[in-house]
């Protein structure tokens, strides 16, 4: 059915909107209000949010291919080898690569998630946590201690398909 | 202490800063208003936590930010003019205040000639906001500065030719006048109206808020600041202090516009019923609560509708308000000579 044209219906139409609007958020606001009041209140993040990256240490092998790709640079990584004796004489000596520092400089990551996508290891993961800013620039480089804490937060992958 | 209040000096400064006082307030007030009724129009919360409990003292929290600023005058601009332009948009705002009658004989100075007064000075903020395009040496600043202009001049009229159907009805150009002629004290005129202007002259009314509304520049006629076109339009290049001034001025600005609406429509310091004696007293909060309903009204516009077109605009004004004004005056001086 078409309206029939009224002078000044649309703009009143407008008005009644938002005047109820602004009734319904006054007076029921846990009803109708959309946002959160951020510190006091805490909004639960979808499972997969992208909020912060996780790292597995015990996944890692070193290979800096998330370094490499990063294109911020915002990845340094050291580490060292560590000869493992064999367990029966004759065996061969095995030589694993062991962690000794993996920061991410959130001052400069841009979240395009290229370092979790090419981790060939699963060592890297999208991680629902967001509360890690800093008053000051130079302490956004966090730790891999730190990394791996939001590592908890990060749900189980899916089932394969059979 | 009658003495002290006697001498025309003490009394002067105590008016100065009765104003000086009552603009910023008023201007904040406002300001706060807007912030707080526009959250709540669009479902958020609004300013929540400077000053403890509703986030009253947000204005105070940003007017102390916009101190600590740097004071940035541009290297091409024109230094002088480019600081006179700030307080050339104020002084209209609160060169108004001069006139407005707060209360029976409660005026800072009773004018005869009113509302003329009133809106040849209210259009100096004009200037001060052409001024401060020109000087800004900016293409933004300079657009929003001819926008403004061209919007002004076409809105001056309707604003003007409303008020005449309200000098036709009361007789007079006096505020104060016209406020007791809605009140029916008009005795020895012959006068006796005793209702608000805002029932005979509701055209006037919706002219005049309408041009009130072009004259603040506020949304549905913001095209001297359209953001998305002009930055900030005129006001792109200050900062600080001198921002802060264009700020406030927006929000005394609305106060002062509603103050003459109230005044003029509807019944000013006066709601029937009340003595003169009593209305020496409540007529300040009686003209508030009303220059505060049209200042909602107004807020209330600017968060529904969207902003015009610069034709629309200019069309707006000339093919509908103008001679819808002029044909008012034409009804209300046949009715006034008829009746």
């Amino acid at each position: 059915m078409a309206r029939t044209p009224i002078l000044g219906r649309g703009l009143l139409t407008g008005m009644a909107v938002t005047f109820s609007t602004m009734m319904k958020t006054i007076f029921l606001p846990s009803k109708h209000l959309k946002t959160v009041n951020y510190p006091k209140v805490k909004e639960e993040p979808v499972a997969r949010a992208r909020g912060v990256i996780a790292l597995d240490q015990e996944a890692c092998t070193v290979c800096m291919l998330c370094a490499r790709n990063c294109p911020d640079w915002c990845i340094y990584i050291e580490g060292h080898k560590e000869e493992k004796q064999p367990d029966k004489p004759g065996g061969r000596v095995k030589v694993r690569a062991e962690l000794d520092r993996f920061d991410i400089d959130y001052a400069l990551c841009m979240y395009c998630g290229i370092c979790v996508e090419v981790c060939p290891f699963d060592a890297l993961f999208w991680s629902p946590e967001y509360e890690y800013s800093e008053a000051h620039m130079g302490k956004m480089m966090h730790d891999m201690d730190r990394l791996q804490d939001w590592l908890e937060a990060v749900p189980d992958a899916p089932a394969l398909e059979s | 202490m009658s003495g002290l209040l006697d001498n025309f000096w003490v009394l002067l400064a105590g008016k100065v800063l009765i104003i000086a006082t009552l603009i910023p307030v008023a201007g904040m007030v406002i300001g706060f208003a807007e912030m707080k009724l526009s959250a709540k129009m669009q479902n958020r919360v609004g300013p929540y936590f400077a000053g403890g409990r509703w986030g009253w003292a947000q204005l105070i929290a940003d007017g102390e930010k916009f101190f600590q600023k740097e004071d940035i005058i541009p290297e091409e601009a024109d230094a002088p003019v480019f600081k006179l332009a700030p307080m050339l948009v104020f002084v209209g705002t609160v060169a108004l205040f001069v006139v407005i009658p707060f209360g029976p004989g409660l005026s800072i100075r009773n004018l005869d000639v009113g509302i003329f007064y009133a809106l040849a000075v209210s259009s100096i903020s004009t200037i001060g906001v052409l001024v401060a395009g020109w000087s800004s040496a900016n293409k933004y600043s300079l657009m929003g500065g001819l926008r403004a202009a061209g919007q002004l001049i076409a809105y001056e009229l309707p604003l003007v030719l409303a008020t005449v159907g309200v000098v036709v009805m009361a007789g007079t150009m006096s505020l104060e006048g016209i406020v007791q002629a809605q009140a029916g004290w008009f005795g020895e005129l012959g006068w006796t109206a005793g209702f608000p202007f805002i029932i005979p002259q509701f055209v006037g009314f919706v002219i005049f808020m309408t041009a009130a509304l072009a004259e603040l520049s506020r949304i549905p006629f913001d095209m001297p600041i359209a953001e998305s076109e002009l930055v900030m339009g005129y006001v792109t290049e200050y900062t600080g202090f001198r921002f802060l001034f264009f700020f406030l001025a927006e929000f005394a600005n609305m106060f002062t516009m509603g103050a003459l609406a109230a005044t003029m429509f509807l019944g000013g310091y006066w709601v029937p019923g009340l003595s003169a004696d009593v209305l020496r007293v409540a007529g300040p909060i009686i003209l508030s609560v009303k220059i505060f309903a049209l200042v909602f009204l107004m807020i209330w516009f600017r968060w529904t509708f969207p902003r015009f077109r610069e034709d629309q605009l200019q069309s707006l004004a000339w093919k509908w308000l103008i001679p819808l004004s002029l044909v008012n005056i034409v009804a209300t001086g046949i009715v006034k000579v008829v009746f």
